[in-house]
């Protein structure tokens, strides 16, 4: 790019013409700068300004509808002497940790097996989205509904099969409440790994699996050697994606578990809107927030480079 | 591709994996479904197969409809849903066409920032963005949401159409040049109409994601006049600790029949879209 505009800038300066406000208009410079404009004074007001302004409020003492007083770090020190909030970052590496292990290994499972030719794919392929596409909070009301303590259907398959009643308490014990919440994170992004990487799949040339076959290799290493290298940029940027936002993830906990029982299942997001919004402590909930921030940057810048140089 | 020639063979190789992750994937709809035409004294009456229904009543759906704002909260979130993705759309596309097609200095700068904003989660901005909408008077006005989606909307649509954009050949535009049309005329009246189905695409992800978005409906929106789908569901629906499960499934059903409609119709822009992300872009 450098090269080009380089070699380019003389030409341009040559063809300059008379300077009309038209002309103006119609410098790549000015015209780009006015047409980004609007948009990019948007992004700055709803979400650089928020951004700045967060990590001023988690300086400061803020009740809801009072002014705040800067109190300097000591909300990030009391976050830090909170056992709930070591067990909320807990939860979240292991929430986080867990889900996108299952979703890969699932949605690589799920691509292998519709990489073959059957009838109806294209139908199967949007049946199987729908998890990814309906509104999540819609969803996990149906699997709250179906992990119900009294009339679980899941309990009830189960009990048919031979499990004692009453069957296991889905969302009221905390080592099974976590299960649960990364199960059904797991269904409902499964999809997304899927047929992202199917399309990757898709690319693979078909000689490549001949040749191999040709020098002996078996079904697993073609999978081995073949697939898993050339799908390896695709996972990568698909693991990224969902990494970050299985870690920042708000709507599913709030729905099924509110964060129990015991705090069991509480992520940063969810601990943060209930200090926030909850108890009202707006300065307190930033804090617990931005605690986000620094895992979060990290997985952004390298997801952003990543992505640029693809 | 080596595959198995016998029907069971073929069976366990392609229909045994498709199938289970079809039922995985499909049966908390069927049971949506299934459970808002189901009685009271069935859904309730633990003697009975629960995986079918005896005697169907749309009761739930009725009860749904008169006793609650449903319709209501439906036409706030269409009408949120319709507006936000319209101005992701534009402000997507006046980002994105100088990123694609000018050179000026800054340009690598501005499309890292943009590709980090699209990043950026939610519940890092929510209690500030709580406080900046409070400051403005806006709680409880769909303005709110309307100002607020597009935060994550527009870095979106200005990322997906950025990709499109340099897929499109420079070759009319340039002619349009030679002939004298300004950059603006040339991108209103000769680019942007190449890009519809880039448009479709990005139109449709955002449709859904703000169909789906829980989190700032649920902090700005607290009177059941003004609530969109997903958050009078949950706020009115559930009721202290008694839950009205009928009524629950009818209005997740319903809630989540416009999406699957629009997405039923351009399922191949919608997965275009989704896996030009990470395969091309």
């Amino acid at each position: 790019m450098a090269i080009h505009s380089e070699a380019l800038g003389p030409v341009a300066a040559v063809r300059r013409r008379p300077l009309t406000l038209a002309g103006w208009l119609d410098r790549e410079s000015v015209f780009s700068w006015l047409m980004m404009a609007l948009p990019l004074l948007f992004l700055a007001a709803f979400v650089g300004y928020p951004f700045f302004y967060g990590i001023l409020l988690s300086l400061q003492d803020r009740p809801v509808a009072k002014p705040g007083v800067f109190v300097g770090l000591k909300n990030f020190i009391t976050d830090f002497h909170d056992p709930i909030f070591w067990r909320v970052a807990a939860n979240t590496f292991i929430y986080t940790g867990a889900a996108t292990v299952l979703k890969m290994v699932g949605g690589l499972g799920l691509a292998l097996a519709m990489n073959q030719h059957f009838r109806m794919k294209n139908l199967v392929r949007a049946l199987l989205l729908l998890p990814f596409i309906v509104p999540t909070v819609l969803s996990t009301v149906a699997w709250l509904w179906m992990l119900d303590p009294a009339f679980s259907v899941v309990n009830r398959m189960l009990i048919e099969m031979g499990v004692p009643k009453p069957g296991p308490s889905w969302l009221g014990n905390p080592v099974l409440a976590m299960f649960s919440i990364i199960m059904i994170n797991t269904w409902r992004g499964l999809p997304f790994y899927g047929i992202t990487l199917l399309a990757g799949l898709q690319t693979v040339p078909p000689e490549l699996y001949e040749a191999a076959t040709i020098d002996g290799a078996t079904g697993w290493d073609r999978f081995r050697y073949v697939t898993l290298p050339l799908l390896q940029p695709i996972i990568l940027i698909v693991t990224l994606f969902s990494v970050i936002f299985t870690f920042a993830d708000f709507q599913l906990v709030y729905v099924l578990t509110h964060g129990g029982p015991q705090n069991a299942t509480h992520l940063f997001a969810t601990y943060a809107f209930d200090i926030g919004m909850g108890a009202g402590q707006l300065g307190l909930g930033a804090s617990i927030a931005l605690t986000m921030l620094p895992a979060l940057a990290l997985l952004i810048v390298a997801l952003t480079l990543h992505m640029r140089k693809a | 591709m080596v595959t198995g020639h016998g029907p069971v063979q073929r069976f366990v190789r392609v229909w045994l994996p498709v199938g289970f992750f079809l039922v995985v994937a499909l049966f908390p709809f069927y049971w949506m479904a299934i459970t808002s035409i189901k009685p009271n004294a069935e859904l309730y009456n633990k003697a009975l197969m629960p995986l079918w229904v005896r005697h169907p009543t749309l009761k739930h759906y009725v009860d749904l409809i008169s006793e609650t704002s449903f319709l209501l909260w439906t036409w706030n979130t269409m009408l949120v849903a319709v507006i936000s993705t319209a101005i992701s759309l534009v402000l997507g596309t006046m980002l994105a066409y100088p990123l694609a097609r000018m050179r000026f200095a800054g340009a690598g700068l501005i499309a890292i920032t943009i590709a980090a904003v699209y990043l950026v989660p939610q519940p890092l901005l929510f209690l500030p963005l709580a406080d900046v909408i409070n400051r403005l008077n806006l709680g409880n006005t769909l303005t709110s949401v309307i100002l607020t989606y597009p935060t994550m909307l527009v870095p979106f649509c200005a990322w997906l159409l950025l990709g499109y954009f340099k897929t499109v050949p420079k070759e009319l535009e340039e002619a349009a040049r030679i002939d004298g049309a300004s950059r603006l005329q040339t991108m209103r009246q000769i680019f942007l109409p190449l890009c519809v189905p880039g448009f479709i695409s990005a139109g449709i992800f955002a449709f859904t994601l703000s169909q789906n978005e829980f989190l700032y409906a649920l902090i700005f929106l607290t009177k059941s006049a003004v609530r969109t789908v997903p958050v009078g569901v949950i706020a009115e629906l559930i009721r202290g600790d008694v839950f009205y499960w009928g009524q629950l499934m009818a209005g997740a059903l319903l809630g989540s029949i416009p999406v699957a409609i629009i997405y039923s119709f351009f399922v191949e822009h919608y997965v275009a879209g989704l896996t030009s992300g990470s395969v091309k872009a």
